[in-house]
């Protein structure tokens, strides 16, 4: 089964644990106001390739990848290739290699029994999943994705009962997600999962711009700043706060 | 045992001249980390703010501060000079005072006075006579033998950066020796390799017997020049201040005497470890007041100087001295070779600020212990100031006590020493090949007249053997005139300092060097995996290209294009081994070109890659700029398959990348939650 790939990266330090390699697949139905790379949303871009070639490059570099790195897929949205990703998996573990998802949630839907059949059987082959919570809030949620979050939350849960490790990755646009009460909210929904291992809070930046530019898009955030790195630590620890809350709770019971 | 040698582990080195020996006998190897390491004593706070003022006044005066023009410089031409002479811990300078340069006119009087002209000063007009006319320079004695097709080559550009009005460089005495031994053994060493060589006065004898001998006045001189500091290095170094002392004294000789185009420093810290540690058990120093001869030591170095002109500072895109210092590495014997000492030196880094000199460089191997390798990593974040090499590469053809010359020339130190070749302009080769030897810029017959190509679609296996032919044209004229410059030198700008430090009969390698490696296998690719028509001016020369469809570059660890890369390589290679070279030297190439990129691109034409006329080149060896789209391991990869054994010389791969692409921040990213709950 071939993936739909928007590009390889043999030196990836921001995806996961350690030095990885990292898949960027190809096409994403969320449309998320701040996305860096709205060129891989087209489900038709991209370049077709088999999972035996990219484990082969892989393997070609591995002693960079040893000590704690690995293979991440991202994208793009990879659960939307979910055959593609359970091959790639199936052969990256009989390699031993560490194997991580970094999705967004969207493609997960317990009602429809042929997605979550196919699911089963990738989850033990995936060693972490890094789900990106795009806002804790349904309403602010579709605003900022043109997407419900109801079943990215459950998704998060369905994660905790298969016990797959999980960090939460959360990106901070000033204005857009920074209320430090949905941060809290955030953190005390994630509070409750047991398989949640880091928090990723990631400042918004507005290097994605000229690739808009390039596409001849239009970029619904043009003239909001970067996030304040300073700043950021108070939203990180909001978010922490409510991890405590939930935690504190659930000891007292 | 003599009585400086007192707690140190007996050896051959005592009864000869064996550092080396010495070193394995009596280092101490250090696993922990940085927390031992001393701040900047007030002292040394005080003496670099007053380098730093120099700095300033130096950059205010345009780029110059103070120029000898009278006196012509050797090991005892000047007095001593100072910073502050009640705070410096090591002394000496060039000249007589920080921050003025030497007056060399042995590589070539035009060059010096040049240098002085540009700057605003004027060679004395009796100096300048004296050069002229009764005593003849480096760059007259290549003028005199150079014939029309090497000056051709020389001002097309095709061979470049010739050391035939610099001085070569890239020797590096053993300056150990001095700290060890005392100057007064090696004298006597050098009085019985004298009395050693053949019989029979051939070429080789008599030059030998002459060199031994200029040698001696060298050490001889040394003496002196160090007894005006009020130092006696005679005799042995007694401590760990005397060693560093006396070691800078060493380089200090070489490089009142050399303008090199590299003067490095060796591989001095784990040797002057054995000292420190001593010094540290019997209590004759603190660890604070060792930190403070290292900080100052390496302060001297980083006001290392010379005259030169704004065209050589163009090729070397300012005037870099390249004092490289090589730390770390494993032994032989398989224990790593960091010691306290090698942390010490990358902690100036820290105590005076970064800094590009001295160019401290560190041999890596996986085997380094795992304290020193976070160490370096830090260091290099925090600095960017640090170069490393791969020891895993070089150590099983020199050994474990080599060093690096200028950015990747190793050597055995004292034992090996190279003929700086510069490089040979690749690109502009190819071009030759498709154009017959006409060059596609000064349109004139620069390179033999071979058949060009013929037209308007280039076929890969025609060019590429038209490229071959050319190639060994080339490597022809290039070691030819390499074989004249080095003769000159020897003759008349000969380096008896950093001689003096060396064994008798040393390992000459015979260094030549390529540029534009990168193009080329893009140019030879996008010919073979793509359709390049050519584009001819009114005098039929292929002045530019046409590329359509796409084709693997180098740099994203793809073999169909890295294999060219390999390829040409191995047939440079190839091509220079089949000459004589000049004292039997070993012939060598480096793929390096770190600074001198912008130069080259200046001079080459159109490529058919899709390099415009005056682009640079990379460097070195590194992918050109935006064409390795696979991220660093992938265009460190192809970098890495470039065969060592034809690049002995050595292969370079400048990595830049910003901060925030090296990992997460700690501060931001809350990893193990658990943990992270508790606080």
């Amino acid at each position: 089964m071939q993936g739909r790939i928007h590009s390889l990266e043999s030196f990836g330090t921001v995806d996961g644990p350690g030095t990885r390699f990292v898949v960027f697949t190809q096409g994403c139905p969320m449309r998320c106001a701040y996305c860096h790379n709205p060129d891989t949303w087209d489900v038709k871009g991209g370049k077709l390739m088999e999972p035996a070639y990219i484990i082969e490059q892989y393997e070609r570099n591995k002693p960079f990848y040893a000590n704690g790195g690995g293979l991440t897929v991202t994208g793009g949205e990879p659960l939307m290739q979910v055959d593609f990703l359970i091959e790639l998996f199936s052969l990256a573990k009989e390699k031993g290699i560490h194997t991580c998802i970094d999705s967004s949630g969207i493609m997960y839907n317990p009602e429809n029994p042929y997605f979550m059949e196919k699911l089963d059987k990738l989850m033990p082959l995936t060693d972490l999943v890094m789900l990106d919570i795009k806002h804790i809030d349904p309403e602010k949620h579709k605003e900022l994705t043109q997407h419900p979050n109801h079943n990215i939350l459950k998704f998060a849960e369905y994660l905790n009962e298969k016990n797959v490790d999980m960090w939460i990755r959360h990106v901070v646009v000033p204005g857009l997600t920074d209320d430090e009460k949905y941060l809290y909210d955030l953190g005390y929904f994630i509070g409750a999962l047991h398989n949640l291992k880091a928090l990723d809070v990631l400042p918004y930046h507005t290097m994605g711009e000229k690739k808009y530019e390039a596409l001849g898009m239009e970029y619904k955030l043009k003239g909001v700043p970067p996030m304040d790195k300073e700043l950021l630590l108070d939203k990180k620890q909001a978010i922490l706060n409510g991890i405590r809350a939930r935690r504190a709770e659930m000891e007292a019971k | 045992m003599r009585p400086e040698w007192t707690d140190f582990v007996a050896g051959k080195w005592e009864s000869e001249i064996n550092v080396r020996d010495f070193i394995q006998k009596n280092y101490h190897p250090y696993d922990g980390d940085e927390s031992f390491l001393a701040e900047a004593t007030q002292n040394t706070k005080d003496l670099w703010a007053q380098v730093l003022e120099l700095q300033k006044a130096e950059r205010e005066a345009g780029g110059v501060l103070d120029m000898d023009t009278k006196v012509v410089s050797t090991i005892t031409s000047h007095g001593p000079g100072y910073l502050d002479k009640s705070k410096e811990t090591i002394v000496g300078f060039q000249t007589d005072k920080p921050f003025k340069r030497s007056l060399q006119p042995y590589g070539g009087i035009r060059m010096a006075e040049k240098a002085c002209s540009d700057n605003g000063y004027e060679v004395d007009p009796e100096i300048s006579e004296f050069f002229s006319t009764h005593r003849k320079t480096h760059n007259a004695g290549c003028f005199d033998a150079y014939n029309a097709e090497m000056r051709a080559c020389r001002s097309s550009h095709i061979i470049t950066g010739l050391p035939d009005a610099y001085g070569r460089g890239r020797i590096i005495g053993d300056y150990r020796r001095i700290a060890l031994y005392g100057i007064d053994r090696l004298i006597e060493d050098k009085l019985t390799q004298k009395d050693s060589t053949g019989k029979v006065m051939t070429d080789d004898v008599i030059r030998l017997r002459e060199e031994i001998s200029e040698q001696i006045v060298a050490l001889k001189m040394m003496k002196e020049m160090a007894a005006t500091y009020g130092c006696d290095i005679s005799k042995p170094a007694a401590n760990v201040k005397e060693a560093i002392q006396w070691t800078y004294f060493g380089y200090l000789c070489a490089v009142k005497e050399q303008n090199g185009a590299a003067m490095s420093l060796g591989r001095t810290s784990t040797f002057l470890d054995c000292y420190a540690e001593r010094d540290l058990k019997n209590g004759t120093f603190t660890e604070q007041e060792i930190q403070e001869f290292v900080d100052h030591f390496i302060m001297k170095l980083r006001m290392i100087k010379f005259a030169r002109t704004p065209e050589y500072n163009q090729i070397f895109a300012g005037d870099p001295v390249w004092v490289t210092e090589s730390l770390a590495g494993v032994g032989v014997d398989g224990r790593p070779m960091v010691t306290r000492m090698s942390f010490r030196y990358l902690h100036t880094l820290t105590n005076l600020g970064a800094s590009p000199e001295p160019n401290l460089t560190v041999l890596w191997s996986p085997r380094l212990p795992e304290a020193w390798k976070k160490y370096c990593a830090k260091m290099s974040i925090l600095t960017s100031s640090i170069q490393y090499e791969n020891d895993e590469l070089m150590r099983p053809d020199h050994g474990d006590d080599y060093g690096i010359a200028c950015c990747v020339s190793s050597m055995v130190i004292g034992k090996e020493m190279q003929f700086f070749g510069a490089r040979a302009n690749l690109a502009k080769c190819l071009l030759y090949a498709l154009n017959g030897g006409v060059d596609e810029v000064s349109k004139k017959q620069v390179g033999p007249k071979y058949r060009p190509v013929e037209g308007d679609v280039l076929d890969f296996d025609d060019v590429m053997d038209k490229f071959v032919d050319m190639i060994e044209w080339q490597a022809d004229v290039y070691v030819n005139t390499l074989n004249i410059i080095h003769y000159m030198h020897d003759k008349y700008c000969y380096e008896r300092a950093e001689m003096a430090l060396h064994d008798r009969d040393v390992k000459r390698y015979f260094a030549t060097g390529v540029a534009g490696l990168s193009i080329v296998a893009d140019s030879l690719s996008a010919i073979k995996y793509a359709k390049v028509e050519v584009v001819r001016d009114e005098d039929g020369v292929i002045v530019d290209f046409k590329t359509t469809g796409d084709f693997p570059k180098y740099g994203n660890d793809d073999d169909r294009v890295d294999s060219i890369a390999q390829d040409i390589v191995h047939k440079f290679m190839t091509a220079i081994r089949r000459h004589h070279t000049y004292r039997n030297g070993v012939p060598t190439t480096s793929i390096l070109t770190i600074t001198s990129n912008v130069t080259y691109g200046k001079a080459t034409g159109n490529t058919p890659d899709g390099r415009k006329k005056g682009q640079p080149f990379a460097p070195g060896a590194n992918p050109m700029h935006g064409r390795d789209t696979h991220g660093a391991v992938a265009s460190l990869s192809s970098v890495s398959k470039l065969p060592f054994v034809d690049a002995q010389d050595g292969i370079s791969n400048t990595f830049t990348i910003i901060p925030g692409a090296l990992g997460k921040e700690d501060q931001i990213f809350a990893g193990d939650i658990e943990l992270d709950l508790n606080k």
